[in-house]
């Protein structure tokens, strides 16, 4: 039963921690429980849709369509968080000065809500094929007391959420000025850490070289098997034993999108402060 | 439809530079047969996890970086390496406690 709570604990933290920005970083702006729900819907949909068709995703393409869907979605998740993340640098201060102005709010707003609803949605979507076939399996098995099994499944789900939870709770601490700039912090590194796995699984399937297959190792500081190193490793795309593709990825995305946000910030200022 | 049509283009575009001979791995039982597996060092190999369980099983490694569902009744192809010398752990993440093995490269 504890083996099948922390798979399932693991897959579920590694989706509700990237919720837990998204519903930091919408904060505020009305009808954003819509969005975020329907992504959440839309991926557990789009979970079971690919754990039924597992046997043939991965036969698809000559073997490869598993990766290739994967990095098609990370690939969509990393543009809206860009997206997103330059948007909001752009209108963020508005957001935070006319959070009081509710309709001002909800007008800004409503443009970005769309694309954290879809890495919401690719978030669970991912996570979650693997946490529903995972359990199917103990489902289909027997003898191996797979009611208990289940359970444990169950309560890896609802711990999973706690910890998200309690995460978007955590961010909800930052004083409003500074929330936008923390989060949007996280969005950018989020995006580098997806742009980072991307790289990889195209290094694994031998679409991309992998420029060194182990740049460093340090699995015996911080393990990726650690519920720390999961934890970070959805979050900001930490891995104990990065290849030189996977590094070179999540180092252009940060700098692009970090660059192009102060840019566009910069450019805005002189109309903002007017306001 | 189009994101899938260019993947394909791409992987056919990359030049397969690996060594010929097909390395299988099979599950059987929630065990990696064989569960130690020998590649050349310094070479990219491909290998071919083969699942013959009723239940889908997830290919995984920190060490190889690699994590892959394996259907139940079905197989997967992964390409590993170029590897330094060394010994590189596997296991079924969805059945840790039987699923183990580890490749070693020379």
């Amino acid at each position: 039963m504890l083996a099948s709570l922390l798979i399932v604990f693991r897959e579920v933290l590694e989706a509700g921690l990237i919720v837990g920005i998204v519903l930091a970083a919408s904060n505020g702006v009305a009808g954003r429980g819509r969005w975020v729900a329907g992504g959440i819907a839309a991926g557990l949909t789009g979970a079971a849709l690919v754990a039924s068709c597992a046997g043939a995703l991965s036969q698809a393409l000559d073997g490869v369509g598993q990766e290739i869907f994967t990095v098609a979605i990370l690939g969509l998740a990393v543009t809206m968080l860009g997206w997103h993340a330059v948007w909001m640098s752009r209108h963020g201060r508005e957001m935070a000065e006319a959070m009081k102005d509710v309709g001002r709010a909800v007008a800004a707003g409503e443009k970005s809500l769309f694309a954290l609803s879809v890495v919401t949605a690719v978030a669970v979507l991912r996570e979650g094929s693997e946490v529903v076939l995972f359990l199917y399996g103990i489902a289909k098995s027997t003898g191996d007391g797979p009611l208990s099994l289940l359970a444990g499944g169950m309560a890896g789900v609802a711990l999973g959420v706690a910890t998200a939870f309690a995460l978007y709770r955590g961010l909800l601490a930052i004083p409003t000025r500074h929330l936008f700039s923390v989060t949007n912090g996280l969005v950018i590194v989020l995006a580098a850490g997806m742009a980072g796995q991307a790289a990889s699984l195209l290094a694994s399937i031998d679409v991309l070289p992998s420029w060194g297959e182990r740049i460093w190792n340090s699995s015996a500081i911080l393990s990726e098997q650690s519920l720390l190193g999961r934890a970070l490793h959805a979050l900001v795309g930490y891995s104990a034993q990065p290849s030189g593709i996977q590094l070179a990825a999540w180092i252009v995305t940060l700098t692009a999108l970090a660059t192009l946000s102060r840019l566009v910030g910069q450019q805005r200022r002189p109309l903002g402060s007017s306001h | 439809m189009k994101r899938f049509a260019f993947a394909a283009a791409l992987a056919m575009l990359a030049a397969p530079a690996f060594a010929d001979d097909p390395l299988v791995l099979s599950i059987k039982d929630h065990r990696f047969q064989p569960d130690r597996l020998e590649i050349p060092a310094d070479t990219k190999v491909k290998l071919t996890v083969r699942n013959l369980d009723s239940t889908a099983e997830e290919f995984e490694s920190y060490d190889l970086n690699r994590e892959k569902v394996v259907a139940a009744g079905s197989e997967i192809t992964v390409f590993i390496g170029p590897l330094a010398a060394g010994n590189y752990k596997f296991f079924g993440d969805f059945h840790q406690d039987t699923a183990q093995g580890v490749i070693v490269a020379r």
